[in-house]
Parts: C-alpha cells; sequence; structure tokens
C-alpha cells in the first residue's frame, strides 16, 4: 500500500474536505492505485535535470506599479452567498 | 442554414443573401430539434440571441465573427449568462466580468447563443463528471461525446452552433472533438488569453476552439489569438493570419511518426485511419519520417500529479465567501469551509484535490511533484529533439473511438491512460489540433492528431487543410434525424 485510510484523512482535513467512512474507503482504494501507477517515474534518474514550471520558460512578468481602475464594490460583493453591502460576510472566527 | 461553416455563411451574409436574425431563427431551430437527444447546453438565451441578430442585422459591422452564432464551454466568465464550470459548487454563479476571449468574440461580432456542458472543473475525459446533465455523442446515442469540452464538441456536430469555444488542459479540446468528429485545437501555451477562464491547472491550460472544418478553426484563431497584459502567461509575439496559410500542398514539409504513439491498446481501425491519412498527407507532397518520443509512456504519471497539484491549489478559492455555494448551517468559519466543499465538489474534483494535496504536503513534494516536473522536462526536450528532424508530428489522438456512457465508471486510472496520446503537448506547452481522419464500421469519427513547435499553429493548420482536402470528411455529418 502507497497510502493508508490515515493519510487519506490527513489530506483531507488539509485540503478542507469532509469524508464519509465510505468515502475513505473508496479514495483510499482508487488514490493507492494513482500512487502505484505514478511510482513508475522512479525508473528515471533526474538527479541532473531541471523543473518545468512553465512551458516557454517564462520569468516573472511585472508590470508598472500604477492605480488602474478596478472592479467597483458592489459588483465584487454581488455574487457571494453572504454580504452586508461593505463587505463579505463568515461565521465568526474569534 | 444551420448546416454552414462560419465561412460560408460570412459570405452569404456579406452578399446580403441572407440575415444574421435567419442564421440564429435556423440555429434555434436546429437546438430545438436535436438538444434533447445531444443535452449540449447547460443554458441557453434565445431572445437574447434573436435580440442580437437583429441588432447585428441593424447596425452592420465588418468583425471576422458579425452575426455569427457561437456557443462557449461554460468555462468561461460570462456576464451575461451563469458561469457553473458544470459543477454545484458555481450553480448560479453570474461572473461580474467577461473573459477576455468571450470580450474578443464580441469585438469580432459573434452572437453568443449559450453555454455548453463541461466535466466539472474541467476534470474529465468523456463530459459524465458534469453535475447538471451528461452530454451525448450526435454520431451515437449512448456514447461519450468525450470531455472535458464534451457540450461544446456535441453541439458543433449537431450543428446547434457555428463553432465553439474549449479549453485544453490534458487533451479537453482535441479528445472531444476527435470524438465527435468536428476539428479542434489547443494552441500554444501563451498564444490565447485565459483571463476569465476558471483555473484548473495553470501551467497547463489553454484557451481553444471548436470548429466544423479546418478554415473555420484558422478564423477563429484569428480573432482569439493574441496578448492579453491581463494573463502574465500570455506572450506578446505576432499573431499572423492564420487562414491565409490555408495553402494547397505540402511539399517541403516533414512529417514525423513517432513509434511510441502506436503503441499497445491502439484500436486496430483507429491505427489504420491514421496510417491511411499519413498516406494521403505524403500524397499531398509532404515527407513522412520516423521520430521518437522516447518518454511518452511516463506522460501520464507525470500529468496526473501536475494537474491536480495544481488544481488543489487553485480549488482552494471555492470556499463559500466570494462566490458560489455555501453551507448555511455551519457555525465556525472552518466547519463551512469542509462542509461547503464537501456539499460543491463532486468526485473527480475530490480524488483530484486530495492527489494534489497529497503530492504537495510535505514530506512528498520531492517524491511525486518535483520528480514530476523534472520528467516533463525530459518530455519536453523530446519534443525539441524531434522537432529538429520534422516540422509536425501526426498520430491518433485517442486510442480507441467512443465509448458507451458508463463504462470506465469505477476505474479512474483506466480513463487517465486513455489521455496518454493528448497529454504531452500540455505538459511541453505546444500547439496541436485533431482533425478527422476516418469513421469507424461502428459508426464513431476517429481524429488524427497534429503537434508542432511552439507557436506553429500555422503548420497544424495546414497540414489538416490539406488532411481535409482529401478526405472530404467535414462533409459528413451525424443522422440525427
Amino acid at each position: 500500500m502507497k497510502i493508508s485510510k490515515e493519510n487519506v484523512k490527513r489530506v483531507a482535513r488539509l485540503a478542507r474536505l469532509d469524508l464519509s467512512e465510505d468515502e475513505i474507503a473508496t479514495m483510499t482504494r482508487q488514490l493507492d492505485t494513482i500512487l502505484q501507477y505514478v511510482a513508475k517515474l522512479d525508473e528515471l534518474d533526474t538527479k541532473d535535470v531541471a523543473v518545468t514550471t512553465h512551458p516557454q520558460n517564462a520569468v516573472n512578468t511585472f508590470r508598472n506599479d500604477e492605480a488602474r481602475p478596478s472592479l467597483p464594490r458592489d459588483k465584487a460583493l454581488a455574487a457571494s452567498p453572504m454580504q452586508n453591502g461593505e463587505a463579505f460576510v463568515v461565521p465568526k472566527v474569534i | 442554414m444551420y448546416q454552414m461553416t462560419i465561412f460560408e455563411a460570412r459570405e452569404k451574409l456579406n452578399r446580403g443573401e441572407i440575415t444574421s436574425v435567419q442564421l440564429v431563427q435556423s440555429v434555434l431551430a436546429r437546438i430545438d430539434a436535436v438538444e434533447d437527444r445531444t443535452k449540449a447546453y447547460l443554458a441557453l438565451d434565445k431572445e437574447g440571441a434573436l435580440a442580437a441578430g437583429e441588432k447585428a442585422d441593424r447596425d452592420g459591422g465588418s468583425g471576422l465573427l458579425h452575426g455569427i452564432p457561437l456557443s462557449v464551454k461554460d468555462v468561461f466568465c460570462t456576464k451575461k449568462f451563469p458561469t457553473t464550470c458544470g459543477s454545484k459548487m458555481l450553480a448560479g454563479f453570474i461572473p461580474p466580468y467577461d473573459a477576455t476571449v468571450i470580450e474578443r468574440l464580441n469585438d469580432a461580432g459573434a452572437i453568443l447563443l449559450g453555454k455548453a456542458a463541461m466535466d466539472e472543473f474541467a476534470m474529465g475525459s468523456t463530459s459524465e463528471n458534469c453535475a447538471f446533465q451528461v452530454p451525448e455523442n450526435p454520431w451515437k446515442a449512448g456514447y461519450v461525446t468525450g470531455g472535458s469540452s464534451g457540450g461544446s464538441a456535441a453541439a458543433v456536430a449537431a450543428e446547434e452552433c457555428f463553432a465553439s469555444l474549449g479549453s485544453d488542459t490534458g487533451g479537453s479540446i482535441r479528445q472531444p472533438a476527435s470524438l465527435c468528429g468536428i476539428v479542434g485545437m489547443k494552441p500554444t501555451y501563451g498564444r490565447v488569453s485565459r483571463y476569465g477562464l476558471v483555473a484548473f491547472a495553470s501551467s497547463l491550460d489553454q484557451v481553444g476552439p471548436l470548429t466544423k472544418d479546418v478554415r473555420d478553426c484558422a478564423l477563429m484563431m484569428n480573432v482569439i489569438a493574441g496578448y492579453d497584459p491581463r494573463d502574465s502567461t500570455s506572450i506578446d509575439c505576432e499573431v499572423p493570419d492564420y487562414t491565409a496559410m490555408l495553402t494547397e500542398g505540402l511539399q517541403g514539409m516533414r512529417i514525423g511518426v513517432p513509434k511510441e504513439y502506436f503503441g499497445q491498446g491502439l484500436d486496430p481501425e483507429v491505427d489504420r485511419a491514421v496510417r491511411d491519412s499519413i498516406t494521403l498527407l505524403a500524397d499531398a507532397g509532404a515527407e513522412i519520417v520516423d521520430v521518437t518520443l522516447p518518454h511518452t509512456e511516463y506522460c501520464v504519471a507525470v500529468y496526473y500529479l501536475i494537474a491536480p497539484a495544481e488544481a488543489s491549489s487553485n480549488l482552494s478559492r471555492f470556499d463559500g465567501v466570494r462566490f458560489g455555494h455555501r453551507d448555511m448551517d455551519a457555525d465556525s468559519l472552518i466547519d463551512m469551509y469542509r462542509s461547503t466543499r464537501s456539499q460543491g465538489f463532486g468526485d473527480e474534483v475530490k480524488r483530484r484535490i486530495l492527489i494534489g494535496t497529497y503530492a504537495l504536503s510535505a514530506g512528498y513534494y520531492d517524491a511525486y511533484y518535483k520528480k514530476a516536473s523534472q520528467v516533463r522536462t525530459l518530455i519536453k526536450d523530446d519534443f525539441t529533439n524531434a522537432f529538429d528532424q520534422c516540422d509536425l508530428i501526426v498520430s491518433p489522438v485517442t486510442p480507441t473511438p467512443a465509448w458507451q456512457i458508463g463504462e470506465n465508471a469505477d476505474d479512474p486510472l483506466a480513463l487517465y491512460l486513455s489521455d496518454i496520446l493528448t497529454i504531452s503537448a500540455n505538459l511541453a506547452g505546444i500547439p496541436a489540433l485533431s482533425v478527422p481522419c476516418g469513421i469507424s464500421k461502428n459508426g464513431l469519427p476517429i481524429g488524427m492528431q497534429m503537434q508542432a513547435a511552439h507557436f506553429n499553429e500555422g503548420t497544424l493548420l495546414k497540414a489538416a487543410w490539406n488532411l481535409e482536402l482529401r478526405n472530404k470528411l467535414n462533409l459528413k455529418k451525424p443522422d440525427l434525424s
């Protein structure tokens, strides 16, 4: 086994997902199959190979630090499931 | 009228033989006739489309798509339509802005009919992961359209629009185009703006057209390609007139055939159709050469680490605060995040978030994400080496034609493996397209994939157009009567 139920529970907690016991069992089985498969990459020696993070090897793209018009507040808030006209409303944090 | 290509419709519009309203009416009647069967659209605005047609006729205009009714995959932000991404998480979400490609379609005078069905958050190879409805292949009832841009492919193949836009992270434009018998292109990474595209895997995602033939694909590329300062991965380099590249004859073009793409598991009918098409390309003047892409067998493993890793990060924005679904009953912030996400996401999305979070988590990052990013370099180098010997690489798009809805339902890995031929182009960032190259005995379309070096979309279009001139499969349509 590449991954245990305990691993899946831990990862689900990190990803902010609640899984039922049934889901944990299914996901553990399916993730294990997938992780067994991707272990195939271990066949390759990549000690001296650079990583690719951007297909064209572009580096940082910057724009000038100038104020520009942005989305008005009412439009930015409009799609929120809970807002008070000034801010997004969330359950009490502290 | 709905049977025309964009090119044909434009000519008739320009000569005043037809009106845009007539075009819209014809397509809407077609939608009424076949939509129950294809289930391609998640949202339609018939009245809005008719009004836009009237306006196009009244105002006139010289835009490349003036008065032409199109659809787009429901992955693009649109002010006028809900944008669900095929997910309950975004049911009813109306974005406050249009994606850059939507603005470009609007500026070219296009009429947006509606939003097409897709796998939830573009994760899937069949469109069965759509939370609202599963589109069906116009060529055979009960068969998958492919995915994730399945609704777009079905709508174009069934002629419920003149063309569509999709997104392609590991084959999501090319694979459904192949399974539905139409043309689909994934341009070079950076060629088309992704501003307003709901992000899946940001180092792989690219926007592209799905069309009835190659000429329309070139025309759509003329509209959507180009630099956009709002997308920091967009690349500022000149956009050629793609339609001008459709010239007859392939003399001087070297076409590479990679043996790794004709391996185990390839359906004999697909193999034959692709090889026959290679002969047609040679007849058109191309030189056929053998090339090798030795790391092809690792691409699925690389992709199914990198794409979920990036997705797990991108999808953290769906937390019930700014848009989309929220569990209103949760009484702490963390509980609200957890129950909102657990209710809003479907199984495949959860699966990929879990894989990605695992691959990025402390202690596993080097073994999985970093390792995959290194092998990605080897895959990219394979293409650089191959393009020293050829201008174009041809292959099948998928190992088999379309399959029945419900097959592979409980075997994610089997489905992932079916993506083996399309994934590499995304990992390497190169342009690739699918063009029809045959029809199976079972009556299902077969596509040929063409891949070229960065920014050589014109080479792809030229070769595909020459193939289309010879096989005339653009004239073959599914029977939906």
